[in-house]
């Protein structure tokens, strides 16, 4: 747990000195309590104490990069056991397996279908980060993989191959890459402890429990290999969630460095629609990276879109600008829906109207994030509010109607709204989904 | 030395019976016992988790009206018929719970009281698992017909719903008479879910006969939302507030059919492939999400992810080890 302003201003000098730009010890280190400032500001700290500082300042969790620039995957750095205790920061990355005994066509051919999975969700951009080269065959065939992979994308790589000095070889080619290499076990730990020293690339470690991965992780940071990520084995899925549970609880409420390292799940060989449940399980408990035998765009699609969900900010809902959005050509005779500024709605909504082909106006009134009837409900859709959009977004210039739609949910409000606005409100349907209709029928 | 980090939580879930045989003086074939967890979902090595979690399958009491083909397709020949509905899930499916909906009550539609009474008497005669009644959602109609099917059904131990703040008094009371137990539905949100459980034990009815309806967002579209209420009032069931130990009801059925990635064909959204896969993955990972959350019943559609939810159930309880 991170330390108070008070603890931390036990460890500093107390002279005062404002050499850090506070005017004393104290205001310092309630500033650094809050992570606000560096340490470094402090030019008198002794040695003992910065070190205590610069070890508690530690996330519990350490952040893993893997790969590079833009299509680099960031996974750890979290801080609690509950998303509503605070939020899930860093959204597992989702990988796909590769083999390299395959047909140089048939890996091309996955390439491209593995290119396909993108989608559009709330105005977010869902896709898969990593794809995984696993050496089944000769050395050969797998650095073949590799280049194969790495010539036709960009996403970041997880190379696998337990064999040290054949992962050595490729590491000389393509270190710079950042991949991460799969996997350590305690099997052939010692060679690659010896080998990967210095190369600062991230690397998986295995052992059936977790006194074994505990044990490994600090005979490896022994060899300054401290790029880590720990693998559960999905052999027995309640056992892999107890693992992955102890793992989350032991980083954050005990400290324990040698476990506070982000979790790597493989999943292949089994059913494949209990794996997709499996990794839903994962998803929402504590997994950093899993690791997939399928590409199908379903699937994909429906566990991408559950990764959104559970890491979505829980104390700030996912908004969108209020203002008037104008869908298709519109003119001044186009109908103008109003609805909120809650994403999840607004883009319902739009998805809707973009399939009535009727050129419209979308008035999102601000509601704070709120969905129809929850802002209704806290008094954030009201006519006071509705009114407020019109003419903040001077509706009156865009169209020569006085018409607006209002969602069926708030048919009670229709009266007080006619009233008060002047503008005849017209009420639209309960659920998105009947939009086209009642757009074509208006 | 890693020494695994235990809690040790002090609540527990209420165990709840649906279903009353024979010997308990109803004429079901056996009951389904829900609740009574000592630790969060599937941490086996912490404490007791007595009872898998189960599914109850949807079913209405007219023909059901928007329901995807990726359903009709299963049973689409029988559900205009209500007891061969029933009897199709359970000879060929399965089915260990039913859930009817009495949709058919509604006054949009106006199905005559005396056709309701007569499915319920005939659907008792013809079904002989535990039930699950819930009401068609207007509220005067419910407050009608309900009290009447807790008559009929008195003594089958049946989980009747719903009731929300504003409207708890008549069902309870009935339930309370005829020994069932009653849903309590509030809109994802904590403080209203303890609030009605305080009301509705107020009036009588034990703590250990309600189960909570924490509303449900379908994958993608609030789900979110009813997880972390969900896991909220799990850990405060944990920590022993006894107002809100009771189990979860998740209607994941009606609302992952309901949203357009369960069904809009695959020519109009080439990239999201398949709408019968996809339609059956959007059940299937709802459930999936929200048994990690606690949930105790899932009230659910297609039979396939029915039967793949119970065997992932099934190979999670495996490693049940107390």
């Amino acid at each position: 747990m991170a330390l108070s302003g008070l603890e931390i201003y036990k460890l500093l000098p107390k002279t005062n000195c404002r050499e850090c730009g506070f005017s004393t010890c104290l205001a310092f280190a309630m500033q650094l309590a809050k992570k606000a400032v560096a340490l470094d500001k402090c030019p008198f700290l002794t040695e003992e104490s910065k070190k205590i500082l610069e070890e508690l300042n530690l996330p519990a969790i350490k952040l893993i990069t893997i790969g590079k620039n833009d299509q680099r995957v960031q996974i750890g750095n979290e801080n609690v056991l509950f998303r509503h205790e605070e939020r899930f920061y860093n959204p597992p990355g989702i990988g796909i397996i590769i083999n390299d005994d395959l047909a140089q066509t048939e890996v091309l051919n996955i390439i491209r279908k593995i290119k396909d999975l993108e989608f559009e969700r709330i105005g977010q951009r869902l896709k898969i980060e990593l794809l995984a080269i696993r050496n089944r065959s000769s050395e050969e065939n797998f650095l073949k993989t590799i280049d194969l992979v790495v010539h036709n994308t960009s996403f970041a790589l997880v190379l696998m191959c337990e064999e040290p000095r054949r992962v050595k070889k490729v590491l000389e080619l393509y270190k710079d890459l950042r991949p991460l290499i799969y996997r350590i076990t305690p099997d052939n730990f010692l060679q690659f402890s010896q080998l990967l020293k210095g190369d600062n690339v991230p690397v998986v470690v295995w052992s059936e429990d977790l006194e074994g991965i505990s044990y490994l992780t600090q005979q490896l940071n022994r060899n300054q290999i401290n790029e880590l990520v720990l693998e559960v084995s999905n052999k027995s899925p309640a056992f892999a969630l107890w693992q992955l549970t102890q793992i989350r609880r032991l980083s954050l409420k005990k400290k324990e460095r040698s476990l506070g390292y982000p979790v790597l799940v493989l999943i292949e060989n089994q059913d494949k629609d209990l794996s997709l449940l499996f990794t839903v399980s994962y998803i929402a408990k504590y997994a950093g990276i899993i690791l997939l035998d399928t590409f199908s765009p379903e699937d994909i699609f429906g566990i991408l879109t559950l990764r959104q969900n559970i890491y979505t900010d829980p104390q700030k809902p996912l908004q969108i600008e209020p203002k008037l959005y104008s869908i298709g050509s519109v003119n001044t005779y186009s109908p103008v829906l109003v609805t909120t500024n809650f994403s999840l709605t607004y883009y319902t909504v739009l998805g809707e109207v973009e399939a009535s082909r009727v050129p419209s106006y979308i008035l999102s009134v601000n509601t704070e994030g709120m969905s129809v009837l929850t802002a209704w409900a806290a008094e954030k859709f009201t006519p006071e509010s509705i009114i407020e959009a019109i003419e903040k977004s001077e509706l009156k210039k865009f169209v020569n109607h006085n018409r607006i739609i209002i969602p069926g949910y708030v048919a009670m409000m229709s009266g007080d709204l006619q009233e008060k606005s002047g503008w005849q409100v017209i009420v639209g349907p309960r659920e998105a989904a009947g939009i086209p209709r009642f757009l074509r029928d208006l | 030395m890693i020494k695994e980090y235990i809690e040790n939580w002090s609540g527990e879930v209420n165990t709840l019976v649906i279903g009353a045989t024979p010997e308990e003086g109803g004429s079901r074939r056996f009951s389904v016992k829900i609740g009574g967890e000592r630790t969060l979902p599937f941490l086996f090595k912490e404490a007791l988790l007595p009872f898998k979690p189960v599914i109850a399958y949807e079913i209405w009491d007219i023909e059901p009206i928007d329901w995807a083909t990726a359903l009709s397709k299963y049973y689409g020949d029988v559900w205009g018929n209500t007891l061969e509905w029933a009897d199709k899930l359970i000879r060929e499916y399965k089915a260990e719970l039913l859930c009817l909906k009495l949709a058919g009550a509604h006054p949009e539609i106006g199905k005559d009281l005396d056709e309701i009474v007569k499915l319920l008497e005939g659907l008792l005669k013809k079904v002989d698992i535990p039930l699950i009644i819930i009401g068609c959602g207007d509220v005067q109609r419910d407050n009608f017909i309900l009290p009447l099917c807790s008559q009929i059904l008195k003594n089958e131990r049946c989980l009747i719903g719903e009731v929300n703040q504003d409207n708890y008094k008549t069902l309870t009371a009935a339930v309370l008479a005829d020994g069932h137990s009653i849903i309590a539905q509030s809109p994802i949100d904590i403080n209203i879910a303890k609030q009605l459980n305080i009301l509705i034990s107020d009036m009588g009815l034990p703590l250990e006969r309600i189960v909570i309806n924490p509303t449900v967002g379908a994958l993608g579209y609030g789900l979110e939302y009813t997880y972390s209420i969900m896991e909220r009032l799990r850990l405060a069931a944990l920590n022993n507030d006894r107002v809100v130990a009771s189990p979860f009801i998740c209607f994941v059925g009606q609302e992952s059919w309901r949203v357009k990635e369960a069904t809009t064909p695959e020519k109009e959204f080439s990239r999201w492939g398949s709408e019968w896969r996809r339609g059956y993955l959007w059940e299937l990972i709802t459930a999936g999400a929200l048994l990690q959350a606690g949930a105790n019943i899932l009230v659910m559609r297609h039979p396939k992810a029915i039967e793949k939810i119970k065997e992932y159930i099934d190979k999670l309880y495996e490693f049940k080890i107390n």
